[in-house]
């Protein structure tokens, strides 16, 4: 921004303007037809927007629609131009910035959900350990030997990549992550 | 109507229930049963094409200068990506354009069958949007979403892609829906305008001291009725008014509140006024990086409002302080009653007072060059192609480049859709093709193509089209010798290092058109200009005309990349050393 401008009556040089980097959940209602992914995923990389996550499902199977939950971050601007990008697409029948609801209604975050898949193993002491903070985390063990655990676990971003961290030194293998699935609070849908 | 009928007789049904007249296209492999049904019916007028970038520009040429969707059909593999070119082309400069491409059969597709490419693949980033149909029951439905989608909203550039088997299978047509609009699923883009909003706009207007119009292409694709409505504003208001490249003839270049254009390569007064006003209404443009200049300095006193029918240009580069999404006729129309109903007026003192002050800029005569009675100038040229051009049905196209930018600047542009040209994309070979597309669509016009001798070339074997068809498109070569534009910019940015610009070899012009079976003109004396001008007029048929003009001319005025539309470069201030300092070290990694 232009310094001596700051008081310039055009919007461009606006204080509001912020130029700081957010983290939004995009919720996208889509047709269920091929390509429609690519064109989704073609546009985050043609016009350079990042995505942290991806999320993608068919969830009305009669009308032949998918859910596409899209984590991403920029600057508002850039997060205004990717919903209004997203709208373009012509199988894009909705697309709703779930972080902006949220705040709307006074929530901190709209509630958003990830299942991981960890694979832990050892013996000893850390295969106990694992086992407790396995408890600790709500995670189920889903299959087991003597030699390893597989947890399933449910729960925000910050809490799996908490769990991951600590599984780190007790023998993590391997992880698969769903994504972030989310909805907003209360009782209306999208 | 509904019947049963092959694949490759459905897409000749749904042209023609479309109301097209005419497709420009080329024959392959994988179109072969299109091609079929072609020479077996009446109606449909089809355009030999030499290469499919010819077809797309044509189709544009056709799609511009008539409002209605240009129609392309290719055959798979290179024929589809030969449209590549014209489809980016279509898609930055919002033209409706149907692209139909054969594509191997559909055991096939996914095999690197021979001439198989991933058609929707590799044209998804550039198009509108795009199918790929499978099932021959699906195809009449595709077509006419086609149309819809190539046509409502921000027009653009659509690709069909069909196998070669469902061209062959047999199916059960439908005719076009009666209302495409309320019966898509997701697909509605937002006519009208939001009332409070036009409403703000007009107040906001009333208030203005120093207000400005700034139009673009929007305005031309909302159609005839919508430029009608802009002029009508301006006489409303008496506010000044500028245009992009894109936008020229909405508003007629005669009028008086007419500025010029305005951006790297408009007029003085049109970017000094974009620079100073207090109200920018931008009707029907996108704020592109050609017309703003350095964005942190771009108009920075000023309120803006932007009447745009895609909501995705709002706020991508200028924040705007009222926003009014919507299609520019319908807008306008609001805006024009409330203006009216409402008995507004501008302020007069403050209008007359802003008018001097337009004047002071205008008197500093910003498109001024010297002339010359032995040289040719490319300026002059133009001046000469106007003057002797303007009492008739013109349709003027172009390359891209330095004549791109004079044409601009010295051609008077009175009517919408009579100025074709490569404005997003900047694509060197649009402009014979275009003028071809254009010529087909008005048998009885004059259409030039006012050309460089570099750009030609890229597109010169449509030529043979023209005298296949009898279509007598002008071709006006601007002929420096060089690639004017990277020229002057390796002027301005590379110490005159002159790599690769001029051309060697250039083919000669006179017998080229011969060649072909046109009418080669030459031409290198001033005082022979308008004898040859009229010559090229009154032969009917194709004419390459060789205009030898000055070669090391340069096109001003120009705001230098990265800096701001209050530091342009004028005529009369460029002198070498200017030129070469003019751009800053950051100004160098701009394009």
């Amino acid at each position: 921004m232009n310094a001596q401008n700051v008081d310039a009556p055009s919007a461009y040089f606006l204080a509001e303007v912020s130029n700081e980097i957010e983290t939004h959940t995009l919720s996208l209602l889509v047709d269920n037809e091929p390509g429609v992914l690519a064109r989704v995923i073609g546009l985050f990389s043609g016009r350079g927007y990042n995505i942290d996550s991806l999320t993608v499902s068919e969830t009305e199977h009669e009308k032949h629609l998918s859910r596409i939950t899209i984590v991403t971050t920029g600057t508002p601007m850039i997060i205004e131009q990717i919903r209004h990008q997203l709208d373009r697409l012509v199988p894009v029948h909705r697309v709703t910035d779930l972080t902006v609801r949220a705040k709307r209604a006074n929530q901190d975050k709209p509630l958003e959900r990830e299942l991981a898949l960890i694979k832990v193993a050892g013996d000893g002491d850390k295969r106990l350990e694992a086992l407790r903070l396995g408890d600790a985390f709500r995670a189920t063990v889903i299959d087991a030997t003597t030699e390893h655990f597989v947890f399933e676990i449910t729960g925000r971003t910050s809490k799996i990549e908490q769990f991951i961290a600590i599984m780190k030194p007790l023998g993590l293998v391997e992880v698969s992550r769903t994504g972030v699935a989310a909805v907003q609070r209360g009782p209306e849908g999208l | 109507m509904t019947r049963e009928m092959t694949g490759a007789e459905m897409v000749i049904q749904a042209l023609k229930d479309q109301g097209v007249d005419t497709i420009f296209g080329y024959p392959g492999g994988a179109v072969l049963p299109i091609y079929d049904e072609i020479i077996q019916q009446e109606g449909l007028e089809h355009i030999l094409v030499r290469h499919e970038q010819g077809a797309g520009h044509a189709a544009e040429g056709y799609a511009r200068s008539t409002g209605k969707p240009g129609i392309a059909l290719v055959t798979s593999g290179p024929g589809a990506t030969n449209m590549v070119t014209a489809l980016t082309d279509a898609m930055l400069d919002s033209i409706p354009l149907v692209c139909i491409s054969g594509q191997v059969p559909t055991h096939l597709i996914g095999n690197d069958a021979f001439q198989e490419c991933d058609t929707v693949g590799i044209t998804r980033p550039c198009t509108k949007h795009n199918w790929l149909v499978r099932d021959v029951e699906a195809l009449p439905r595709v077509l006419h979403e086609a149309f819809y989608v190539a046509t409502s909203g921000r027009p653009g550039p659509v690709v069909v892609d069909i196998p070669k088997d469902v061209q062959f299978a047999t199916g059960t047509y439908q005719g076009p829906t009666p209302n495409p609009a309320a019966a898509h699923k997701s697909y509605r883009p937002q006519l009208k305008g939001d009332a409070a909003s036009i409403r703000k706009a007009a107040e906001m207007m009333a208030a203005a001291k120093k207000p400005i119009l700034y139009t673009g292409g929007g305005v031309i694709n909302s159609g005839t009725q919508a430029c009608q409505l802009l002029r009508e504003l301006v006489s409303l208001t008496g506010f000044p008014i500028t245009s992009t490249l894109m936008g020229l003839g909405a508003y007629p270049a005669s009028g008086d509140n007419w500025l010029g254009m305005l951006g790297m390569h408009g007029t003085y007064e049109a970017n000094m006024a974009m620079h100073d006003c207090d109200l920018m209404i931008n009707v029907g443009a996108r704020f592109d990086d050609r017309i703003t200049g350095r964005t942190d300095a771009f108009s920075p006193n000023s309120q803006k409002i932007h009447i745009d029918i895609d909501p995705s240009s709002i706020n991508k580069t200028i924040n705007v302080d009222l926003p009014i999404i919507g299609d520019v006729g319908h807008v306008l129309e609001d805006l024009v009653r409330i203006w009216r109903s409402s008995s507004m007026k501008t302020d007069a003192t403050a209008m007359k007072s802003w008018w001097s002050q337009i004047d002071s800029w205008r008197a500093r005569n910003s498109l001024a060059y010297k002339p010359n009675d032995d040289v040719i100038m490319p300026q002059y040229a133009i001046q000469r192609l106007y003057e002797l051009t303007k009492d008739r049905k013109t349709f003027i196209t172009t390359e891209v480049g330095q004549h791109q930018m004079w044409a601009a600047q010295f051609y008077g542009f009175e009517e919408p859709n009579r100025w074709l040209t490569s404005g997003g994309l900047g694509t060197m070979g649009y402009g014979l093709p275009a003028a071809i597309g254009a010529q087909v669509a008005h048998r009885d016009a004059l259409c030039v193509d006012i050309a460089g001798d570099a750009s030609i070339l890229m597109n010169i074997q449509e030529m043979s089209t023209a005298v296949q068809f009898g279509l007598p498109v002008k071709v006006f070569i601007l002929n420096n010798q060089y690639m004017g534009m990277v020229r002057q910019w390796q002027q301005l940015l590379h110490g005159n290092r002159l790599s690769h610009s001029y051309t060697d070899s250039l083919p000669d012009f006179v017998k080229l058109a011969e060649a072909y079976g046109g009418v080669g003109i030459r031409c290198e004396k001033p005082g022979d200009l308008d004898g040859a001008i009229e010559e090229m007029i009154s032969v009917d048929r194709p004419v390459l005309f060789d205009c030898r003009v000055a070669n090391l001319a340069n096109c001003f005025p120009m705001i230098p990349s990265g800096k701001a539309h209050n530091e342009m470069l004028l005529p009369d201030e460029a002198n070498d050393e200017v030129v070469a300092n003019a751009i800053s070290a950051e100004g160098k990694s701009l394009v």
